[in-house]
């Protein structure tokens, strides 16, 4: 199955985007997790409910807050274009913004669920051994938790492949610069003649995300045999 | 010296502690669970922390709550061997072991890798995973892996617990070796007062939080403290002596003990060592005029110093035999008829197997 030139773009674009969202989602995930598996502080449960917010949420009413607080008149994309002349709105940096948020509830569930597997008495060991705080996390919370966070990147990875509400409301649909596959896909299906660009386009994502979800089920099963089914 | 004042409130439950014993040396917490034997050494550790307080060892103050000193954890150099290994699940046994060892540079390294790992028994799984690894194996490693991190201080939190008979017939040795080899101060957590007779110079006996009694082994064996604790049953004075005489064809060694002499099954025993027995208050039999024309081996003469009731219908009768005092176990019935009385000489008579005693070559007492 070949893909035209339009239909490559918005394939590179997506796994562009997709990419550049999961390096940026890899710290805040593990570190979102971290901290509420293994921290008690004040506002712990609205950092819960604030990170799970864009699961629950109509992708089109993210996309709408997204571009309240990150437009250019924004309280914090006013400040960023100001400051550092960052523009995120119809641009791709904003796309990796919006697949970021939609896709990090899905790995910092993925990363606490294996966090919460791991024996809190290890880090105390760890601690009678002379590690600090720092080298606890490194050498020991950080590799058991590496399943998690292996199998939550594919996942997210492959979900961020096919963001569309929050990108379409926030970034708007610009051809090589927001236009990801499924953006592609949508207006494959509101153009005339289109139905052969939908159905290639609808092939890609479907084999991408199926391979995806293939992928994270394998590396979260081999990851924890390789630990020796160990956290015991 | 390793010196302990501690209080902390947890919820209902308040820990106070205080008790000193010397270095090196085998210090042993024992008290039923839940008295606040873990509470104790994770203050120990530094895992938690006191309300108020101190405690210091060889002068080095790890925590005091009036002068604002808490060393972390990771800073105090203090091994800990958890009842549940804790080993790190994604290491070899190798890189467990070394874990500690790596992060002590700034300590002098006084025990050597391949000394721990012969004394441990490890050299056959250094290069296994954790995960298959026998419970008694587990807690080899986790002793060897806090021992590698040159504590100054070791503290073993009940290490056979989660062991089943046989296997802690077989770490016990190891413990035994621990002790013997390295000159490391260690606080030991049990339940079990067999582990504390051979493993343990001082004993702190601990109820609901508190400090009980404390005091070396022998002295403890007979504190009222220690009887509510195991009951009537399992109470025995603890006697130490020094191996004499061993007599090949009987298989029986001579020991010292106040004027008199034990003889027990010679096992492994050499002639020389310091041995520690016990004799159960209810194997022995008192006899008020010297015995003649019984099986019994084991005479020793002495004087009635104390009667205590024990329970309902039996008394403890404290025999000096000459600066070692006996319990033995009489009943009622028995005290009325001899009409023992403080004051007036006594047989101890001791069935040969009835002697619980092991070859103890660390310091009598602490």
């Amino acid at each position: 199955m070949l893909l035209n030139a339009d239909e490559w773009q918005a394939l590179r674009l997506s796994l562009e985007v997709a990419l550049w969202s999961l390096l940026w989602n890899l710290p805040v995930a593990t570190a979102v997790a971290w901290l509420l598996v293994r921290r008690r502080f004040p506002g712990r449960t609205l950092l819960d409910a604030f990170v799970h917010l864009p699961l629950v949420l109509p992708p089109v009413l993210t996309g709408y807050l997204l571009l309240v607080l990150f437009g250019a008149r924004g309280p914090i994309g006013g400040w960023l274009q100001r400051v550092f002349g960052i523009h995120l709105i119809f641009t791709t940096a904003g796309t990796v913004l919006a697949v970021a948020v939609m896709t990090l509830p899905l790995m910092v569930r993925a990363i606490r669920l294996t966090l919460e597997g791991i024996d809190a008495g290890l880090e105390e060991a760890a601690r009678t051994l002379g590690a600090g705080p720092v080298d606890r996390f490194f050498s020991i919370t950080l590799p058991l938790m590496l399943p998690g966070i292996l199998a939550g990147a594919v996942t997210a990875f492959a979900a961020g492949l096919g963001e569309f509400g929050a990108v379409i409301t926030f970034v708007s649909n610009i051809p090589g610069i927001t236009r990801t596959l499924p953006l592609a896909l949508y207006t494959a299906l509101q153009t005339p003649n289109g139905d052969a660009t939908a159905a290639r386009l609808a092939i890609t994502s479907f084999t991408l995300g199926l391979a995806g979800l293939v992928l994270s089920e394998w590396l979260s099963r081999t990851l924890r045999r390789q630990l020796g089914r160990g956290i015991a | 010296m390793l010196e302990v004042a501690v209080r902390k409130q947890r919820g209902d439950f308040l820990c106070e502690v205080a008790f000193t014993s010397a270095t090196p040396g085998v210090t042993a917490l024992f008290g039923r669970s839940g008295c606040g034997k873990t509470t104790t050494v994770h203050m120990i550790a530094g895992l938690l922390r006191p309300d108020r307080g101190h405690i210091r060892i060889d002068g080095t103050v790890l925590f005091d709550a009036a002068q604002g000193i808490d060393i972390a954890a990771e800073e105090r150099g203090i091994g800990y061997v958890f009842q549940d290994s804790r080993l790190f699940p994604h290491l070899s046994v190798r890189d467990n072991l070394r874990y500690g060892e790596r992060r002590a540079r700034r300590r002098p390294h006084h025990l050597r890798f391949d000394d721990v790992v012969e004394l441990l028994g490890l050299a056959a799984l250094l290069a296994r995973r954790t995960a298959g690894l026998s419970g008694g194996e587990r807690q080899r490693v986790a002793i060897g892996r806090a021992l590698l991190a040159q504590p100054r201080l070791l503290l073993l939190d009940e290490p056979l617990a989660a062991l089943d008979g046989a296997r802690r017939g077989e770490l016990l040795p190891y413990l035994e070796g621990l002790r013997d080899h390295f000159s490391l101060p260690m606080v030991f957590v049990s339940h079990q007062f067999e582990e504390v007779l051979r493993l343990a110079g001082h004993v702190v006996v601990m109820e609901n939080g508190r400090v009980a009694d404390h005091g070396d082994v022998v002295a403890m064996s007979q504190s009222p403290a220690l009887r509510a604790i195991i009951g009537t049953e399992s109470l025995g004075a603890v006697v130490e002596g020094v191996t004499g005489e061993i007599d090949a064809a009987s298989g029986l060694a001579q020991i010292q003990v106040g004027n008199g002499q034990l003889l027990v099954e010679a096992g492994d025993l050499r002639r020389g060592q310091r041995v520690r027995v016990q004799l159960l208050a209810r194997d022995l039999i008192l006899a008020i005029a010297p015995p003649a024309g019984l099986s019994v081996r084991n005479s020793l003469a002495g004087i009635i110093t104390r009667l205590e009731p024990d329970g309902g219908r039996a008394w403890l009768v404290f025999t000096d035999i000459g600066g070692t005092t006996l319990m033995v176990r009489v009943t009622e019935d028995a005290r009325g008829a001899l009409a023992l009385t403080v004051g007036q000489r006594a047989w101890v008579l001791v069935k040969t197997v009835s002697l619980r005693g092991h070859v103890f070559s660390g310091p009598a007492s602490a």
